[in-house]
């Protein structure tokens, strides 16, 4: 595999480990924000095994990661000018957490990991450093019964590390709580986008050539007034659920996300036909303005509600119980929005 | 930093207190500070902050805690009631399977 953040070996009583930098590159940049965009983020991982980052020796300290390049270059930029072991564990390139949720970032990899790189001819302690939130996955009694070596939960963001190793593998409460603040819910936006692109090149153009059909004033006409409101009042769905409902998150009334998209999807939605009554020649009759009061707040909804996976303190249980309501009257205001807007056609 | 609390009273999370050997190692892993120590024996201070991610459940050696532990994910259970496999967060692909890479993305 093609790895250029190796720049050399380190020689040990096991052969030659493989030499890291701490500093990113712009291949390594390039990669994050493609990985972002959903480009290429399946693939986008690094060979499991042991890595020197620095010049490690026999009692520098032993840090776990998982193989996805993303969560392997957060680590490494934390530790400029330090020696450690990196032991990358085989978690089908996905970060940490998730990968601890799955089991794949767990005990029985750690082990099978631990021997593979015969880490206890490398090092001279005992002393694994995990990240904090590798905890759904790996069970740190069962590590130490079955390979001996002592597994600590470090600090759950990577930048912390340097602050946790000085203090004597010590974190302080802060480094111990999952935040979510809002640089964090941004990155998240463009994959929520990618993920619907597919759907919006067919339904946007479909929206704004039905609005053409069968207009009184023309097909153009329609199209450009009547198909480009239903145009604006999907863009604004899409806005309102996956990019300002994630953004202004805390804020929003509500517990439940479907209940947060659709404040803000019953906002945008205002806005847009505020701007249509007044610069567009949208037809004005009630059924064409108040199907979008139904299907944009329902789609909004429903993109919003799928924000919970990307969010960090959410429950299954608790998105179950949401779900149960949220789902049935994301259908309900989809079909009554739909059938309002098509009924609109047929009315004039 | 605002503090982020999800739906009320839904959480499965379970102490028993006699089981609790005070190791501590649940407010170690715990991303939601749900727990606090109380004379030497730990207790569930904020129950609704759990996202039953399972790492207390998981690391706890005297098996003291029970959660339902899953991922709080929307596209996932919609996933999964609809018989596709892969789902949300954490997908991983096989070779020939492009489907799968297709998911709903968490984290």
């Amino acid at each position: 595999m093609n790895q250029p953040f190796i720049i050399g070996s380190v020689h040990t009583t096991t052969g030659d480990i493989p030499k890291i930098s701490s500093d990113l590159r712009w291949p390594d940049h390039w990669g994050s924000i493609k990985a972002r965009w959903g480009v290429g983020r399946m693939h986008y991982t690094v060979d499991p095994g042991l890595y020197a980052l620095g010049a490690p020796g026999d009692r520098s300290p032993v840090l776990v990661t998982a193989n996805y390049k993303m969560s392997f270059d957060r680590l490494r930029e934390a530790l400029p000018e330090r020696n450690a072991w990196i032991l990358v564990l085989d978690t089908n390139g996905i970060n940490v957490w998730c990968a601890a949720g799955k089991g794949t970032f767990g005990t029985d990899e750690l082990v099978r990991r631990i021997e593979f790189s015969q880490l206890n001819r490398v090092v001279s302690h005992t002393e694994l450093i995990l990240p904090q939130l590798a905890g759904p996955g790996v069970a740190a009694h069962k590590v130490k019964k079955r390979s001996g070596f002592k597994a600590i939960y470090g600090p759950i963001r990577a930048a912390d590390l340097p602050a946790f190793l000085d203090a004597g593998l010590k974190a302080t409460p802060g480094m111990r709580r999952k935040t979510f603040p809002v640089r964090e819910r941004a990155v998240l936006i463009p994959i929520e986008l990618v993920s619907v692109l597919k759907w919006s090149l067919v339904i946007l153009p479909s929206f704004f050539l039905l609005g053409g059909l069968g207009a009184p004033s023309g097909f153009w006409h329609g199209a450009m007034n009547d198909g480009l409101f239903a145009v604006l009042n999907l863009l604004g769905a899409l806005v309102a659920g996956a990019v300002l409902t994630p953004i202004l998150l805390p804020w929003i009334p509500g517990r439940a996300f479907s209940q947060k998209g659709l404040v803000m999807g019953l906002i945008t939605t205002l806005f847009i036909t505020l701007f249509g009554a007044f610069n567009l020649n949208i037809r004005q009759d009630y059924m064409n303005i108040l199907a979008w009061f139904f299907l944009a707040p329902a789609l909004s909804a429903y993109l919003a509600m799928n924000f919970t996976g990307a969010s960090t303190y959410t429950s299954l249980s608790g998105v179950k119980k949401e779900m149960r309501w949220a789902v049935p009257l994301e259908i309900v205001g989809g079909v009554a929005g739909l059938t309002l807007w098509v009924g609109s056609r047929f009315v004039s | 930093m605002e503090k982020m609390i999800y739906l009320k009273n839904v959480v499965t999370l379970q102490l028993n207190e006699k089981n609790c050997s005070g190791c501590g190692i649940c407010m170690v892993v715990c991303p939601h500070a749900v727990f606090s120590m109380n004379n030497g024996r730990v207790r569930i201070a904020n129950r609704d902050a759990c996202m039953e991610c399972g790492a207390c459940a998981m690391n706890c050696p005297t098996d003291a805690l029970t959660v339902q532990a899953g991922v709080g994910c929307a596209a996932a259970v919609i996933n999964t009631a609809l018989g596709r496999d892969g789902a949300c967060c954490c997908v991983v692909e096989t070779p020939g399977d492009s489907e799968n890479i297709r998911g709903k993305i968490c984290c």
